[in-house]
């Protein structure tokens, strides 16, 4: 079954195109790891995913429901796919148990009783229900970031995306974060991670998809075949480069 | 050398606290109504919609085009007329407090408007986003998100500029309002005592504004410190 289908989507800004006829799909279940050169229009192609960014040709349906669609309830789909950020984007003039409930509340009605429940079992499970009471600015960046995961995860989503969820992270929190995705990939949670953590890939992706300078996608393949037999130049060129450090 | 009779003020002390009444009265209606619409002239100017963008930086730029005195004169000569024109009646005015206040919350919301939008703007983008993608439509995330973060930055700024709006407040007596100064005036005229009243005056302003003043700096420094 597919979740997320990204069918011919093309944006631009003003004059430049930087989505050029973007065509995948996620399937439920499945973990998709997108990378890519910088301004290749990763971010903005997840963030398309759930309307974050308009985009003027194509179309993407997520679970049954077209994004651009004029009847669909966009705040509706947004709140059943969880989003992840580079820079955390924790609300910092709240704690940590605020964050996690106000949209659990605010969005789907929960009582505060039952979202201060879910959020502390969230926040348990990425290990940090001892911070609870304190504010984001107190956190490491990898604490932020896995209280980001949890927040997402409050809403119960249906499927997860991530925009370089650990490419803000000292090296020695980048760690704490991928094990709480993989774990979450091993769930069966359907994913779409944008990621340069190629041993990340490795250990639980089912598709990489590769995107190129001017903002197309030049392979969507296999992880094997990704990183075995490369079929374009370019791939390869850049595969020997980020695995080189 | 000047003789001072300070009991004049004591003797006037009831008329100029009816006064004082009347300039807060109008000093907090103003600001109140200043923030609350200058906020909503704010994300108007901010927002995507030509509609609501075009119309609002017109209407901010008008008002601060003009002065302030003027444009208490208009509403009090105006504001009869356009009553008049709706019911039907002539000469019913709203009177004078009234057709003050609507002057005050218009100018004062042009003002905030400014500082509200600089606020808004100086949350990163990433914040709005964020409660987008957990499902928040556009009045809780301004509600629950960036407004509280833009108030917080904004507050020393905010405060200076509540401390000029409680001096406008003087300006009312164009129409021959009785506000703390114009209570003065009034009590200096008949006594012919102006100097003592005027000093008294000018003192409470001082220390009201000076008070203020000392509050918004502590403020600054504690936010300054907060950043670090
Ligand atoms: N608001 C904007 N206005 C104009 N151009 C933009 C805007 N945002 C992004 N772009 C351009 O769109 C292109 C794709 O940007 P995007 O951020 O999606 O790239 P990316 O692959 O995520 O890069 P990175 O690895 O640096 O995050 C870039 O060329 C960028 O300059
Ligand atoms: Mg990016």
């Amino acid at each position: 079954m597919v979740m997320i289908d990204i069918k011919g989507v093309s944006k631009w800004y003003g004059e430049k195109q930087v989505l050029v006829d973007c065509t995948t799909t996620v399937a439920k279940g499945e973990v998709v790891v997108v990378c890519g050169p910088s301004g290749s229009g990763k971010s903005t192609l997840i963030k398309t995913v759930n309307g974050l960014e308009p985009f003027q040709k194509g179309e993407i349906i997520v679970d049954g429901l077209s994004v651009g669609g004029k009847d669909t309830d966009l705040a509706k789909l947004r709140s059943r796919v969880g989003m992840v950020f580079q820079n955390f984007e924790l609300f910092p003039h709240m704690s940590v148990t605020k964050n996690l409930c106000i949209a659990q509340e605010k969005v789907l009605g929960r009582t505060a009783d039952e979202a201060h429940d879910k959020g502390l079992k969230l926040l348990d499970r990425v290990g940090l229900i001892e911070h609870k009471d304190k504010y984001p600015a107190q956190l490491s960046g990898g604490q932020q970031q896995r209280v980001a995961i949890a927040r997402a995860l409050s809403m119960d989503p249906i499927a997860m995306l991530f925009d370089e969820p650990t490419s803000a992270l000292d090296p020695e929190m980048i760690n704490e974060v991928l094990d709480v995705m993989v774990e979450l990939a091993h769930e069966g949670m359907t994913m779409m991670c944008v990621t340069h953590e190629m041993g990340f890939a490795r250990k639980v992706a089912d598709r990489v998809i590769f995107m190129e300078k001017g903002g197309t996608i030049l392979e969507d393949c296999s992880k094997d075949e990704f990183f075995n037999t490369p079929r374009k130049p370019r791939t390869q060129d850049f595969l020997s480069k980020i695995l080189a450090h | 050398m000047l003789e001072l009779d300070w009991n004049i003020v004591i003797k006037n002390l009831p008329l100029l606290w009816k006064g004082m009444v009347l300039s807060l009265k109008l000093f907090a209606i103003a600001l109140v109504g200043g923030i609350f619409f200058g906020t909503l002239l704010a994300m108007a100017r901010l927002s995507s919609w030509w509609i609501l963008r075009k119309p609002s930086q017109w209407l901010v730029d008008a008002i601060r085009a003009i002065p302030f005195i003027m444009a208490i004169f208009w509403f009090y000569f105006l504001t009869p007329k356009i009553v008049g024109a709706f019911t039907g009646e002539q000469g019913e005015a709203i009177g004078p407090f009234w057709s003050a206040v609507i002057a005050f919350i218009l100018v004062e919301s042009a003002y905030f408007s400014e500082i509200i939008r600089a606020g808004i703007q100086s949350i990163p983008r990433g914040q709005p986003w964020a409660a987008y993608a957990l499902g928040m439509n556009y009045w809780q995330a301004m509600g629950n998100v960036v407004l509280p973060q833009a108030f917080r930055n904004m507050l020393p700024i905010m405060l200076t500029q509540a401390i000029i709006l409680f001096q406008d407040t003087s300006l009312v007596y164009v129409v021959g309002l009785k506000d703390f100064l114009g209570a003065a005036s009034t009590a200096g005229q008949i006594s012919g005592r102006v100097v003592e009243l005027y000093l008294f005056v000018a003192l409470v302003y001082l220390v009201i504004c000076f008070s203020l003043s000392r509050v918004v700096k502590r403020l600054q420094e504690r936010m300054d410190v907060g950043r670090t």
